[in-house]
């Protein structure tokens, strides 16, 4: 134990030393080294990669397509039993290792595709609300007065709905479906970003640097863009990586209520909630799916926890 | 008080969305092939012929007065339905939050205590897990277990409904041989009170219906309470790791004191104010979970009410149970800041 706290120690000097040789460039390199010294962001960051590469090579993974009926075409039936040929089952059957669903449709091959659903949703929906949000808290952080105190009541009214209910409301008004699931949600996380941004603006726009850039002449979208962003930075991504876990797991629960994904899309909550009937016949169609989201969720949990512990080493959770 | 104008402004936001979600509650209602004078009178009826700015006038009134206005999916008072609807939520949200609060502050203490060991290492993977939980899918994985698997066990538990049908809890009033008057306030009131299944049968000792609806809250009631035990246990294990480095833990060691009473009374008093603010923002996450858990075990709350309302244009029922939820985080907000005057006596001085 302590001999691996000395080593610990040794590199993190090492690092600095570098660092400073380096003139800076090495902060993200030592923030990488905290981030691989804990077990748990590891397996966030394998888990989230696995998923990645799974959305990416979805059509060479999966032996048919997601939306691939197979009545006729083999010798199956809908909600069949998964059937994998080195666990047991019959060799003279096709191999379906998660069974088929109500459509006759290979399970395995719609929950691989709905990786590529879930991870657009959660990076589009974590993109949009960053945007804003951090647009909203820099500009209510920076001008203050009235402007700021609108933005953030407005803000607080937001936080006052819990937040599924209020994604509900909004894609009634928008319509059913997957995109405006997407701006519901991303809607509903925006005070977040706006409230971590705009703390982060009051505090660094008291700091000498940017005292420093304003006696030099520097104008407010300048000291905005090239002083206070970039030193805000490092919350926001931690609560980003953390806002994909939470965008997928409300995603998934608005189709469960059939308002986010409508079928056939091969998205995970929509996939369950379609067999939710047939739970106490065939309960693998509903496991996988949310074993699935589970596990996705569970990877940018992990990953965006193991990011805070190495951008912040004073957080010793 | 900060809360009113928050109060306000989530009053202000649900009349204006509602009113923009597609579609009239006339077609909505009475169908797609109503025709015009059918709706006219509908529309008359509701007070839906006003200018949007008088019907806002109206509402606001009728807030100010606890004049809900009237249902027109269910066709009966906003008041009425939440007197049957809120009871079950309340009892679901309370069980769940009673099993969060009873697992996850004895967890996150053991975890602070064994910090680094395996007990620690499982206790936050268990949390880690618990807060990536899909609350819909964990309820349906437990309908499957206790329904289907253990049947025929003595762990068999029903999936659904709040009772087995045929079994009625007599309310507390009838049972006593109570006379209320129909239609006054105190009979809705004791009516609202007699709703709340779990506890009616327990005053009056009806222990069969006591046990059946027991039996049919444990597996909704841990399915909603996953998410915000994990987070309980996190904020205790962290908060407890900081207080227990504190000077104070060091002088009443160095008095001797037992490490019991260390743990006890210094550091988790102490430590506990995060752990109340967590658990009062809780609340929300318990209200929105309870839409979900409501749907999966096909209980009659307010959140499966809510979303058939949100989803059907029956603009009194979203607006009053809006309004319903708002306050009831407004008043446990409140609780939360009380209770830190309690735990804090530092910030009763002030």
């Amino acid at each position: 134990m302590t001999s691996r706290k000395t080593v610990e120690a040794f590199e993190v000097a090492a690092t600095e030393a570098n660092l400073l040789e380096s003139g800076g460039a090495g902060q993200w390199g030592l923030t990488f080294r905290r981030f691989m010294g804990r077990t748990s962001g590891v397996i966030g960051l394998s888990i989230v990669t696995l998923l990645v590469l799974m959305a990416i090579f979805a059509p060479v993974i999966a032996p048919y397509g997601p939306d691939q009926v197979l009545i006729g075409k083999e010798d199956v039936r809908p909600r069949e039993k998964p059937c994998v040929h080195i666990l047991g089952c019959d060799p003279e059957k096709p191999q379906h290792i998660m069974g088929t669903d109500g459509n006759v449709r290979d399970e395995f091959s719609r929950i691989i595709h709905g990786a590529r659903v879930s991870l657009t949703l959660g990076f589009f929906t974590v993109t949009l609300a960053l945007l804003v949000g951090s647009t909203l808290g820099a500009l209510a952080g920076y001008i203050g007065g009235w402007f700021d105190n609108v933005i953030m009541r407005v803000m607080d009214v937001i936080l006052g709905f819990p937040s599924l209910l209020l994604a509900i409301a909004i894609v009634a008004v928008l319509g059913p479906g997957l995109e405006n699931a997407l701006i519901a949600i991303a809607i509903v996380s925006i005070p977040a970003y706006a409230r971590v941004m705009r703390a982060q603006v009051l505090s660094i726009r008291e700091t000498d640097f940017v005292s420093a850039s304003r006696a030099l002449g520097a104008n407010a979208r300048q000291i905005l863009l090239r002083r206070v962003v970039p030193n805000a930075m490092t919350p926001l991504v931690v609560l980003a990586t953390l806002g994909v876990a939470t965008a997928i797991l409300e995603a998934a629960g608005l189709s469960f209520l059939g308002l986010g994904a409508q079928p056939p899309t091969a998205e995970w909550g929509t996939m369950l909630a379609s067999e939710r009937n047939n739970l106490f016949t065939s309960p693998h169609l509903v496991f996988f799916p949310g074993f699935a989201i589970m596990i996705t969720v569970l990877g940018f949990n992990l990953m965006g926890d193991g990011l805070r512990d190495a951008l912040d080493p004073s957080l010793n959770r | 008080m900060l809360a009113v104008p928050v109060l306000i402004g989530i009053v202000l936001v649900v009349f204006f969305l509602i009113r923009a979600i597609p579609g009239d509650p006339c077609t909505a209602m009475l169908g797609e092939r109503a025709t015009v004078e059918a709706c006219e009178r509908f529309n008359e009826a509701n007070g839906l012929n006003e200018p949007v700015i008088v019907q806002l006038g109206i509402y606001m009134k009728n807030i100010v007065t606890l004049n809900l206005g009237e249902s027109v999916r269910f066709s009966r008072p906003v008041t009425q339905l939440i007197i049957e609807r809120l009871p079950t939520t309340t009892e679901l949200a309370l069980s769940a939050l009673v099993i969060s609060i009873a697992v996850g502050v004895p967890l996150g203490i053991i975890s602070a205590r064994k910090h680094n060991s395996i007990i620690d290492s499982a206790t936050m993977a268990f949390a880690n897990i618990g807060v990536s939980m899909p609350v819909f899918w964990l309820g349906l994985m437990l309908a499957y277990l206790f329904a289907v698997v253990f049947r025929g066990t003595p762990l068999e538990l029903p999936p659904s409904g709040r009772l087995t049908a045929g079994v009625f809890s007599i309310p507390y009033y009838e049972a006593w041989g109570w006379h209320l008057q129909d239609g006054t306030f105190w009979s809705k009131f004791h009516e609202y009170i007699g709703n709340h299944v779990i506890f009616n049968s327990f005053i009056t000792a009806q222990w069969d219906v006591w046990k059946d609806a027991v039996r049919h809250m444990i597996l909704p009631a841990v399915a909603l309470s996953t998410i915000p035990m994990a987070i309980i246990a996190r904020i205790t294990r962290s908060s407890l790791l900081e207080a227990m480095n504190k000077d104070y833990i060091r002088t009443a060691r160095a008095k001797g004191a037992k490490e019991s009473r260390v743990v006890g009374l210094h550091a988790l008093r102490n430590s506990m104010l995060p752990v109340v603010t967590i658990i009062g923002l809780q609340l929300g996450a318990l209200l929105g979970g309870a839409i979900l858990t409501e749907t999966v075990f096909r209980l009659a709350g307010i959140g499966t009410a809510l979303f058939d309302a949100i989803t059907g244009r029956d603009y009194a029922v979203v607006q009053g149970f809006t309004v319903l939820i708002a306050a009831i985080y407004v008043i446990v907000n409140l609780l939360v800041d009380l209770s830190y005057g309690y735990l804090d006596p530092r910030i009763r001085v002030k």
